[in-house]
């Protein structure tokens, strides 16, 4: 647990820097109000505008911990949110809560059987993740649009603008169905064995074959779910426009989504995941871009800031380059061993590591070269 | 090509540490122009971090080498092959999308009026080749070839720099052997040319058949140089295996008194089990408590035999039967569920999950036993995790650090008990013992017999004679990826009687 | 047996086919992606008057000239084994810089420059951190996408009109073709660029590198090329390129705005890869490219003859055909040994 929230620390900073800097620029940003039975304020909109950001890194997480990655899943919330608005839209009565129930229904299991997709071109067929989900990026759109016919379709129907801006005992509906969604992903992967096997496969696809993981029906599951988050997201998104819009519904989420991932900690090369990192770097994200729009500086430099994040996040999680910046700090010590393009690592016979005498602890020798 | 004066390669007293071993100690290598000249040495024994240091991959921490007579500081692969020193790797190391002009050619390539010459380049390529005896279509891609024509491919590259030198790191291993002929040929007229080659395999019957003169290496010390007249295969897979005894404090005599009564059925019955490349269909049973010890030399098909039994690998031929009933060898799942458990030799690439915890390494078979609907309750958890650490002497700050963190040995030890914990049947380890110390060496051995005491059929492979003498009731002994023998370990078998089969068995 | 030796008209011809095809397998991907575009485009001819004029077929080059160059660029980072999510952002900021400069009152000639510049430049960090950093390409090119688009709003977020009377000569400027037709000086210049980049690829160490890395890096490694340098460059051409089509699209269009070039980077992606490049890099021609291009336009040209269909089955069925080009190369590809 110690390590979980030593990895945990940094995001953490950067979140509390954030705030503060919002704090002091804009007077009363911490107030919270309630208005009309629903709570107001820039933090309550942090998390109600995050909630389908956040959605969307809940699934990615789980397929970048299984060394995957979904590009569709803008493309996904799109087609999602397409689904639904033209079936309420074709219903006799837009506002009965049974046909926003059936429509809801019917855009979430599309979005599931397009990550269900996904997960065959990249776990049955072994195409490259990126390549796999990239189909569905460029496909998925243009689906959208044959879905609404190329307009924006918007719907006048209560129950449906109710699931973004209704709210239950002051709480906004979005921020609970994150929370709902927290805790289910929460339960299924660290109150099961799934998490155990997701980093399993994920650390060591072959060991965890080995050792008896079905490997390729945990990634296709993974895709699966991640097309479902997907769909929930794409709902949130057009119920809170009351509009489906192809073109623009959920427009480079996915690369918000994958730098949420990030950010919370997961590595991009598989293994070890953490929801609590993805919740956390999530809601960097959106502070982000609300914190732009608070301070009054143009909404687009958002987008500098979000690029210097990015190389931040990857030169920070570089070995590379976190031994070139240690070097300095370690008075009087050897530069630190370089991998990658320094050379070949050291490697014994046939490719394993010398472990011929010695039991893998450094040899104190070695490290003065 | 000019006759140079004096060796064409002179190494000597080689040191080379990596963290926490020494691989080389004082090696050293001497080649004549014109000569064929075996590496040899068991796995770890340095051959490979001895041809490193040559072509400039390591850098030595002690030693000289000395190329064509002058003192020399190799600096990468690229500063090797200007000092005259190509290599032609296991894997070949060319680039398969390209042309098999381009492959010999490339950074050399003839340059015409505008820019490269294709057709000077596949002009040049072609006469290369056709004076290397090759009839090849230069213009193909290179990965349109078998493999073999691109090990020859690679030397073609070789001769083309003008190597005085050319290193084969186990060119044969994936040949048949036709190719093998062809690849011999090739060579012999390289060493007419004067060349000096390193001949690198695991096939003696090719180092007597191609080589003048042989090194042999082990444990990372010289252990001498031979003519392949003054030293049979049997001497040499002596000196190449060496002498283990006394090393350990032993485990109680021999571990068991002969085979168990034949009369009792087999736990484990496979029948033809083979895979094109990997293993000859072979027959073999075990009996519940029997341990039967998998002797031969790296590259004989060891490895693949047992990954075989396991599902590791799907099998081309051949059926399996756990007590009487077939069992489906398409993934490993079908095994474990009859009881079956493997422990890979390489723990670091099939073994373990370096990032998780001692704790999840050692329960990640049950717990996909169990399945995911399932997971286990923490006391019990807890309380399994505790046994086996303590029960296996692992030596792990908390059950929660990554298992990466730890030594081999204990690393080896979490891997042994992740099957411990499901009470196998029949434990199929490979290599458990290799690159840990001589402590939990020890350990291990009496690990397993204990297990077998206890009714537990055992299946184990190991380089080390000894070991296999001192554990197994029977010895399989394989060679040249078939098995030529089984053994029964009565008292009579001795080191002296495994070794002949190691050398000679199936070749009459 | 005799029956055997004679071999049947049918088997002769399959053994013809497999004679023609092997040894030439590399080329089956961008000979069915012109075979795909001669169809598309003779359905075409054959559904709609005025359809095969040859003006209509040079209106595909001069509508599409900046995603060519911009297809050529990426055309090197995917056969070196990476990818440039980039692209359609260095465009748009390239196209913002000239726009501004202009209106600022720099001369077109240092205008121009400058912007390609500053494009080989963002590719050039692109790469540096990938080759040094080991970042992924996919990250790092994200990350590039991000600060280039950022870069134009700090410009402006406003779009800004090209009014400069040289840009407008230059947008005007067409050469004339035999039959009455022509092409805009944008495709005379994409066609070039095509044109050199074919030529650097296959005829210079460089671009013989640029294959050897993608079709394995840790080989090419050990055969003494120099990979970091490969590696740096292709980003570096990819930023040209997108650069150079930035300014194409300014002479195209005649104003610089933060949002051009929007999901340009896919675009171009896909049409390297329906042009027959392997995603996982060594394979592939930048004829191909240019013919994905086309492809992709040809496309449109049928929906706008058409009418009735909509832009957005532009979209869907570039993903189809991505599908059918990534799975007849993983049904091409040599069976890895091991």
């Amino acid at each position: 647990m110690a390590a979980q929230t030593r990895r945990l620390a940094w995001p953490l900073l950067v979140l509390v820097g954030l705030l503060a800097a919002n704090a002091v620029a804009t007077p009363g940003f911490f107030a919270v109000t309630v208005k009309g039975g629903r709570l107001y304020g820039s933090l309550v909109d942090i998390l109600h505008f995050g909630a389908p950001l956040l959605l969307i890194a809940l699934g990615m997480t789980v397929v970048i911990a299984l060394r995957g990655i979904d590009l569709s899943v803008g493309a996904v919330v799109a087609v999602s949110g397409a689904v639904a608005c033209e079936i309420i839209v074709a219903a006799g009565d837009p506002s009965s809560p049974g046909a926003v129930a059936g429509a809801v229904a019917a855009a979430l299991a599309l979005s599931a059987l397009l990550g269900l997709w996904n997960g065959f071109l990249a776990a049955v067929l072994r195409i490259q993740p990126i390549v796999a989900t990239l189909i569905l990026m460029v496909a998925g759109r243009g689906l959208a649009q044959l879905i609404t016919d190329g307009q924006i379709t918007t719907v006048t129907s209560e129950p449906y603008r109710g699931i973004a801006a209704g709210s239950l005992a002051a709480v906004p509906y979005t921020v609970l169905m994150a929370a709902v969604t927290v805790l289910v992903m929460w339960v299924a992967l660290r109150r099961t064995a799934l998490g155990l096997f997701v980093e399993a496969v994920g650390g060591n696809a072959e060991a965890a074959r080995l050792a008896g993981i079905r490997a390729t029906g945990l990634s296709v599951a993974a895709y699966a779910v991640c097309g479902l988050c997907a769909g929930l997201a794409g709902i949130v998104i057009s119920a809170n426009t009351g509009s489906a819009d192809g073109n623009n519904a959920g427009l480079w989420i996915e690369l918000d989504a994958i730098l949420a991932v990030v950010i919370g900690g997961t590595l991009l090369t598989g293994g070890r995941f953490s929801i609590a990192g993805t919740v956390l770097g999530a809601v960097i994200v959106q502070t982000l871009s609300t914190t732009v729009y608070t301070m009054g500086v143009p909404p687009e430099s958002a987008l500098v800031f979000k690029a210097v994040v990015v190389f931040v996040v990857c030169l920070l999680q570089s070995p590379r380059f976190r031994a070139q910046v240690a070097a300095p700090f370690r008075r009087g010590g050897p530069p630190a061993p370089a991998g990658g393009a320094g050379g070949p690592a050291p490697e014994e016979e046939d490719g394993t590591m010398p472990t011929a005498t010695g039991d893998g602890r450094p040899d104190p020798r070695e490290v003065r070269r | 090509m000019e006759t140079a004066a004096g060796p064409a390669v002179q190494m000597s007293g080689i040191v080379k540490d990596f963290p926490g071993v020494r691989a080389l100690d004082g090696a050293g290598l001497h080649l004549e122009p014109g000569e064929v000249h075996a590496l040899l040495g068991e796995n770890g024994a340095g051959k490979s971090t001895l041809i490193k240091v040559l072509t400039g991959v390591h850098r030595p921490d002690a030693g000289s080498i000395e190329v064509g007579g002058r003192p020399v500081a190799v600096d990468g692969p690229q500063d090797a092959e200007r000092h005259g020193i190509a290599t032609v790797y296991q894997e070949v190391n060319l680039c398969p999308n390209l042309s098999v002009a381009e492959n010999v050619l490339l950074g050399r390539e003839p340059r015409g009026r505008f820019g490269i010459s294709p057709r000077r380049m596949n002009r040049r390529a072609a006469e290369l080749a056709s004076g290397m005896g090759l009839d090849l279509d230069v213009t193909r891609a290179l990965g349109e070839y078998p493999i073999a024509v691109q090990q020859l491919v690679a030397i073609l590259r070789a001769v083309d720099l003008d190597a005085r030198v050319l290193v084969l790191d186990e060119p044969t291993s994936s040949l048949d052997r036709d190719e093998v002929r062809i690849l011999f040929g090739l060579v012999e007229r390289l060493r007419s040319r004067g060349v000096a080659i390193l001949f690198v395999t695991h096939f003696l019957d090719q180092v007597y058949e191609l080589c003048g003169r042989m090194t042999v290496l082990r444990n990372g010390r010289p252990v001498g140089t031979f003519t392949t007249d003054e030293l049979d295969q049997r001497g040499l897979v002596g000196l190449m295996l060496g002498e283990q005894a006394g090393e350990l404090d032993r485990v109680e005599g021999r571990a068991h008194e002969g085979a168990p009564p034949p009369d009792e059925p087999p736990l484990l019955h496979a029948r033809g089990l083979g895979r094109e490349g990997g293993v000859a269909p072979y027959d073999l049973d075990v009996a519940p408590g029997q341990i039967v010890g998998l002797a031969g030399l790296l590259g004989s098909g060891r490895t693949e035999a047992v990954r075989l039994l396991f599902g590791a690998d799907r099998p081309d031929s051949g059926s399996l039967e756990v007590d009487g009933r077939l069992v489906s060898l398409r993934t490993p799942r079908a095994p474990i569920a009859a009881g079956l458990a493997y422990c890979s030799e390489d723990r670091k690439a099939e073994g373990l999950v370096a990032d998780l915890s001692v704790a999840d390494n050692l329960l990640l078979a049950m717990q996909a036993a169990r399945g995911w609907m399932r997971p286990m309750p923490r006391k019990a958890r807890a309380e399994l995790v505790e046994r086996y650490i303590s029960a296996l002497r692992v030596r792990t700050a908390s059950p929660d650090t990554p298992v990466g963190a730890l030594s081999g040995g204990n690393q080896q030890k979490v891997l042994l008990g992740r099957w411990l914990i499901m009470r196998p049947r029949l434990l199929i380890l490979d290599e458990p013992t290799r690159g840990i110390d001589v402590g939990a060496k020890a350990e291990v051995q009496r690990l397993v017999a204990a297990e077998a005491e206890e009714g537990t059929a055992v299946l184990f492979v190991s380089s080390e004679l000894e070991e296999v003498l001192r554990l197994s009731h029977r010895v399989v002994v394989l060679r040249d990826r078939r098995v030529v023998s089984a053994l029964d370990n009565d008292g009579g078998l001795d080191v002296d009687g495994v070794l002949a089969e190691i050398a000679e068995g199936g070749a009459r | 047996m005799t029956g055997l030796s004679t071999p049947t008209p049918a088997a002769s011809a399959a053994a013809r086919v497999r004679a023609l095809v092997d040894g030439r397998r590399r080329f089956i991907p961008v000979a069915v992606s012109g075979l795909v575009l001669v169809l598309l485009f003779a359905v075409g001819s054959v559904r709609y008057t005025g359809f095969a004029e040859p003006q209509v077929m040079l209106n595909l080059l001069v509508n599409n000239s900046f995603l060519i160059v911009l297809a050529v660029g990426v055309t090197f980072v995917i056969l070196a084994g990476g990818i440039d999510l980039s692209t359609g952002s260095v465009l748009a900021l390239s196209a913002m810089i000239c726009a501004w400069l202009l209106r600022e009152g720099w001369p077109p000639l240092l205008v121009i420059p400058v912007a390609l510049l500053a494009g080989a430049a963002i590719g050039f960090l692109q790469g540096c951190i990938i080759h040094f950093y080991g970042v992924q390409p996919f990250i790092a090119t994200l990350g590039g996408m991000f600060f280039a688009r950022g870069l134009c709003y700090l410009i402006s977020t406003e779009s800004i009109p090209i009014t400069d009377p040289l840009f407008g000569t230059l947008a005007q400027a067409r050469v004339p073709l035999p039959g009455g037709t022509s092409l805009s000086l944008g495709a005379v210049v994409a066609l070039a660029a095509a044109g050199a980049a074919a030529f650097v690829l296959h005829r210079t160490r460089f671009g013989r590198s640029v294959y050897a890395v993608g079709g394995s890096e840790s080989s090419a490694m050990l055969m003494g090329l120099p990979v970091g340098r490969v590696k740096i460059g292709v980003y570096t051409v990819s930023g040209f390129c997108a650069a150079l089509g930035g300014v194409l699209y300014t002479l195209y269009i005649a104003s610089g705005n933060s949002l051009h070039g929007l999901g340009m980077e896919l675009d171009a992606i896909a049409a390297v890869v329906i042009g027959g490049t392997l995603l996982t890099g060594g394979f592939g021609y930048v004829l191909g490219s240019v013919v994905g291009v086309l492809t992709l336009g040809t496309i449109q040209t049928i929906l706008v003859f058409e009418g009735t269909l909509s832009s957005w089955w532009t979209r869907i069925v570039a993903g189809v055909l991505l599908l059918v080009f990534i799975l007849l190369q993983r049904a091409l590809a040599p069976r890895t040994v091991k």
